[in-house]
């Protein structure tokens, strides 16, 4: 019975009861919530559950496999871990909003049609957008209406894809879907809004940076990594993946070197792992899927701990621009350990997360000939590890000393990020724990003499790098400033079209209202000179006045009689 | 009593920043120099060349950084560029 249910509608649910609840006993109910779903989701049987009819459709709100249970136990962990770092935070509205987005993420995990796929999609970004609208400034505002804006697009397209495929195969059930057809497009722009694609990213280093310190870790769990699992779940094996997951590995990290907001480099560095992950799927072996599904999983923990440990940063300090921060490691210690192990993890170090997974993905990109592919994805490991693994630490903890000495992160935030920094480390050094939860069996050994030598040559040379370049002078320092990014394309090019066009249209009205005026001014003027108190036609009397017009028609009528 | 910022830290020191940065180049040296020994089976020819990750990763990152610079030129923009 208790399988009919998606264990993302106890989140879902729950929300409903946290307003009845204050204090202690709603921080309860907000860490029993993801407990309860996890209960269950480790009850569940593989296989379709709680279907029923609708409107002669058969959806599937249950379907459980081992792609469908991997993601869900991270965003499940995700959630608890959230839970914990938002303790402090007394706001109904982001504590139910992160609840709907949470639920929906994970109900959508298990849609096994398309339909139920798109409700929770939906559900999503409804509360995710809430979490943005949470901070309640002015730049949150329009960046959380910009970001409503491209979820919804998606979320349209997701929805007449579905209906173009019902039309087709007179099903909706979420299968391969593939690029052959038209619906199969849509959707394929629909998820590739969600993660990010080139072009289409923008709206994640927009909205991620103006959210609450605790929307924000929750922002970097979800939605991009639904994309992926619904990408890996319709289009396994697309060729254009490859090189599309390529460039998202490649080019954010341009951004990132130069962006002054940590919170917006950390964005920019979350793109640069989904391209891991979606190169993972174009591949499309069982190797490359296992590894698409094992570093979704690391990079939910340590990206979560990155913003975790920014979060604290500016709810400590009130900035997170790199321009005014530095040597806060002397007052905020467990924060910058926690900080240095996501770096770490992130960076692919031997002995932390990202070592086990992201290798997976690049093998299977060596096992399949892709040269090019494999020589922009070592780029970018180098690079993530340049922004992200030093970095943020440095220029957050470290660098010249900024003189601010904040108190040290709150218990609770502390606590969360110890756990995941533990599950960071432990899965780094355990990797068949992570391993066995893949859809499909492993085959690889991640600890071999030669993998953790190259690993720590490409790392280390590019510390060697920064080194060099910091003690040259040659690194580009932290500036208050904000770099031009697609966004520009809407938000100052279309803006000013609309603009230009809009003054066009006033212009042309004025002129129109002018011509009008003269216009109705010469007649008046006209009238006036023939009528008016000094005009020919009002010296008469109106009786000669009458007498004149009656004689006047007399004679045209005569004129008109002869001719 | 105790205030942390009157405190001195161990990285306050510029002789022992110095020493971390040596740090850093010495593990360069010994990584390359064992590159000799070992052993590879990676499919592509370049990954067989001697030191090819650590001067990949060290080349990669130099260019990376530059040609970030050199964006800022183009990208650069005040903060409150977008605020009208």
């Amino acid at each position: 019975m208790m399988n009919e249910l998606s264990p993302g509608l106890i989140l879902i649910i729950g929300a409903a009861l946290v307003p009845i609840f204050r204090g202690y006993a709603r921080s309860a109910l907000m860490l029993a919530l993801p407990v309860a779903a996890f209960a269950l989701t480790l009850s569940l049987p593989h296989g379709d559950h709680g279907q029923f009819e609708l409107f002669g459709l058969t959806l599937t709100t249950v379907r459980v496999d081992g792609f469908s249970l991997i993601f869900a136990y991270v965003f499940l962990l995700a959630s608890l871990l959230g839970m914990i770092y938002a303790l402090h935070v007394d706001d109904t509205l982001q504590q139910v909003a992160s609840l709907i987005y949470a639920g929906s993420a994970i109900s959508a995990l298990f849609a096994g049609d398309l339909l139920t796929l798109f409700v929770f999609w939906e559900g999503t970004t409804v509360g995710s957008a809430i979490l943005v609208f949470s901070a309640r400034t002015d730049r949150s505002f329009a960046a959380g209406m910009r970001y409503l804006i491209v979820q919804i697009v998606s979320g349209v397209l997701l929805l007449s894809g579905a209906a173009l495929l019902y039309v087709d195969t007179g099903s909706i059930a979420f299968g391969t879907i593939g690029l052959e057809t038209t619906a199969g497009i849509l959707i394929f722009i629909a998820f590739g809004i969600k993660c990010a694609f080139p072009l289409l990213h923008n709206w994640l280093q927009d909205s991620y940076p103006e959210a609450t310190v605790t929307g924000t870790v929750f922002l970097s769990a979800f939605t991009t990594k639904l994309a992926v699992y619904a990408l890996a779940r319709g289009y396994p094996g697309t060729e254009i993946l490859v090189p599309i997951g390529a460039a998202m590995t490649a080019f954010p990290i341009f951004y990132a070197v130069i962006e002054n907001d940590l919170r917006r480099v950390l964005a920019y560095s979350l793109n640069n792992q989904l391209g891991f992950m979606v190169v993972g799927i174009g591949i499309g072996t069982e190797l490359s899927l296992n590894g698409t599904a094992a570093h979704a999983f690391c990079h939910v923990i340590y990206k979560a701990l990155l913003f975790m440990s920014m979060g604290a940063v500016l709810f400590r300090v009130g900035t997170i621009k790199g321009s005014e921060l530095g040597g806060l490691y002397k007052t905020m210690p467990w924060t910058a350990g926690f900080c240095i192990v996501g770096a770490a993890s992130i960076s692919a170090f031997p002995l932390f997360s990202g070592f086990v997974s992201k290798a997976l993905i690049i093998t299977a990109a060596m096992d399949g000939g892709y040269f090019w592919t494999w020589l922009v994805l070592l780029f970018a490991s180098a690079g993530v590890f340049h922004h992200s693994g030093i970095k943020i630490p440095y220029f957050a903890f470290f660098a010249h000393d900024s003189g601010k000495r904040p108190p040290e992160a709150p218990m609770n935030m502390l606590v969360a990020m110890a756990i995941s920094a533990a599950l960071c480390i432990g899965i780094g050094v355990f990797p068949a724990s992570l391993y066995g939860l893949l859809p499909f069996p492993v085959d690889y050994v991640p600890y071999t003499v030669e993998h953790v030598v190259t690993q720590l040559q490409l790392l280390m040379f590019s510390a060697l790098a920064f080194s060099v370049l910091m003690r040259t002078g040659v690194y580009p320092p932290e500036l208050p400033s904000i770099n031009l990014d697609f966004d520009w394309f809407y938000r100052r090019f279309l803006f000013n079209a609309a603009r230009a066009l809009l003054d066009t249209g006033d212009r042309l009205r004025a002129r129109l209202i002018d011509i009008i005026n003269r216009q109705l001014s010469r007649f008046m003027s006209e009238l006036y000179r023939h009528h008016g108190p000094s005009g020919l036609l009002a010296r008469t009397w109106p009786t000669g006045s009458m007498a004149f017009w009656a004689t006047f028609l007399l004679v045209a009528y005569l004129v008109f009689y002869f001719l | 009593m105790d205030k942390p910022y009157d405190r001195k830290y161990w990285l306050d020191n510029p002789r022992n920043v110095d020493r971390i940065v040596w740090l850093v180049y010495g593990i360069c040296a010994v990584l390359l120099a064992i590159d000799w020994f070992v052993p590879k089976h990676g499919p592509f020819a370049i990954e067989h060349w001697f030191g090819f990750y650590g001067i990949y990763g060290f080349v990669a990152c130099v260019g990376l950084v530059l040609a970030a610079k050199e964006l800022r030129r183009i990208l650069m923009r005040p903060e409150d560029y977008y605020d009208e």
